[in-house]
């Protein structure tokens, strides 16, 4: 059987927020006190190379809970569900590029075998400017597993750190969260590695 | 002005199909498309999942953009039904995923601080939409033909009237947002987002047919699109996962 042609992307132009950030899908608070794990804040800003901030980024994340099982149909091969997380977050920059949110630390999933991949939250960016979306990955620097992730090994060593959240220790999060830092660079110098899916 | 693809371009997925990120007739891609080579990396269960059907709630008022303003108003305009489904590459329906959609009024404004020309805001009219498709991948949304809009990337830039939509679809890698466009619009060929899809194949596909089996009468026009989403090719990794499941499933038994 012959495929059928893909319908192609666009931007999400500036007035996403209209039919994205709305309703219940401004949500970038994803855990509760309910949740399973360890609850974290991770904070950053999107920015183009010269540093200036995007203020009209849309950006998704989709992440594992805490036992390493993702809230879908194949994802549940590692763990068990957890009733009170859906993996799915969405948030929109402020006018300075910022962004937040809080979840809790993902657990390990399976890669190939009975080999693990590292804590990773899965982060999909649209903008203005952007025809077609960025995927990318948030690692843990301070995981000692991260270092050795099979899929971060594909990223050009030098371009690695781009993909790591580090934590800051001068700041805690509401209820004592450990806080995260990670930026993302759409261009130029520092630019953050982003995936060909 | 300018509108040829650059093929030198970093491009994601099939480069007949997708824009390359940057396009220089489109003014905004010049300071955001990246200009490092995209990382290959293996499908793993984080691409093979994503957060299809699970993620919200729809209301099936939520699906008709003329009455959910919040008013209790009508919004003003031609009132048209945009139908169609949810494909897989191999023609298999996507039942029980999200489509959000949005798009400026009538008179081709958005219901938005950013959008300050001066066309008309419609009270009655916030152009925002949702809904899932059905078990057979169909979706139906009823709305007002969007007008065109000016924006500033060029001289007298004017983009033809189209409806945003967001797609999500079973995994990450089916997630789409794109834009639908109308028959017979003489702005197609003067839009830079437009000619950024490199094929002409690809472009037709973007632009919703009108079908008079779903004009209704005495009440709208009708309009039929289909969209396509990537993704389904099974890959042995993910083959593996699903036995995998199975035997546990088995064993639960
Ligand atoms: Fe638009």
């Amino acid at each position: 059987m012959s495929k059928l042609p893909l319908t192609s992307s666009s931007t999400v132009g500036p007035f996403f927020s209209i039919g994205l950030l709305t309703k219940d899908m401004m949500r970038p608070a994803l855990a509760g006190p309910e949740t399973e794990g360890e609850p974290i804040r991770i904070e950053g800003r999107v920015l183009v190379g010269a540093g200036e901030p995007v203020v009209d980024a849309l950006l998704e994340i989709w992440q594992a809970n805490a036992s390493g099982c993702y809230n879908h149909p194949a994802g549940q091969t590692t763990g068990t569900l957890d009733p009170n997380f859906s993996g799915f977050g969405r948030t929109g920059t402020a006018k300075d590029g910022s962004f937040w949110f809080e979840t809790i630390k993902p657990g390990p999933v399976p890669f190939e075998g009975e080999t693990l991949q590292a804590p990773h939250i899965n982060l999909t960016i649209f903008s203005r400017g952007l025809l077609n979306h960025l995927a990318t990955r948030l690692y843990f620097e301070d995981e000692a597993a991260t270092a050795s992730d099979p899929v971060l090994q594909k990223v050009p060593a030098e371009r690695r750190s781009t993909l790591l959240a580090r934590q800051d220790t001068g700041a805690t999060g509401s209820g004592g969260k450990t806080v995260y830092r990670f930026n993302i660079i759409m261009q130029g110098e520092g630019e953050t590695a982003f995936f060909n899916l | 002005m300018d509108i040829a693809t650059n093929f030198e371009a970093i491009v994601r997925g099939d480069k007949e199909i997708f824009p390359p990120y940057l396009y220089e007739a489109y003014q905004s891609t010049r300071l955001r498309a990246p200009r490092q080579p995209l990382v290959e990396i293996p499908l793993t269960i984080s691409e093979l999942t994503g957060p299809g059907p699970y993620i919200s709630r729809v209301a099936p008022e939520d699906a008709d953009l003329t009455r959910n303003s919040g008013t209790g108003g009508e919004a003003i305009g031609q009132r048209i039904i945009v139908t169609g489904r949810v494909l897989d590459e191999n023609g298999r329906p996507i039942p029980n995923t999200l489509l959000e959609v949005w798009q400026a009024n009538a008179s081709g404004r958005y219901f938005h601080e950013r959008d300050q020309w001066p066309g008309p805001l419609d009270p009655n009219f916030i152009g925002m939409g949702r809904c899932l498709t059905n078990e057979q991948g169909e979706y139906r949304f009823l709305t007002v033909r969007p007008g065109a809009y000016p924006w500033k990337n060029h001289t007298n830039a004017w983009r033809p009237a189209h409806i945003h939509f967001s797609v999500f679809g079973p995994n990450m890698l089916s997630r789409l947002v794109t834009q639908m466009y109308f028959t017979d619009d003489p702005l197609h060929n003067l839009d830079p987002i437009m000619s950024s899809v490199p094929a002409g194949k690809a472009r037709e596909h973007l632009i919703a047919a009108y079908d008079h089996n779903v004009t209704e009468e005495e009440w709208a026009l009708g309009y039929r699109w289909d969209i396509v989403l990537g993704g389904a090719g099974a890959t042995p990794f993910e083959n593996e996962a699903a036995k995998t499941k199975e035997a546990k499933e088995v064993k639960s038994r």
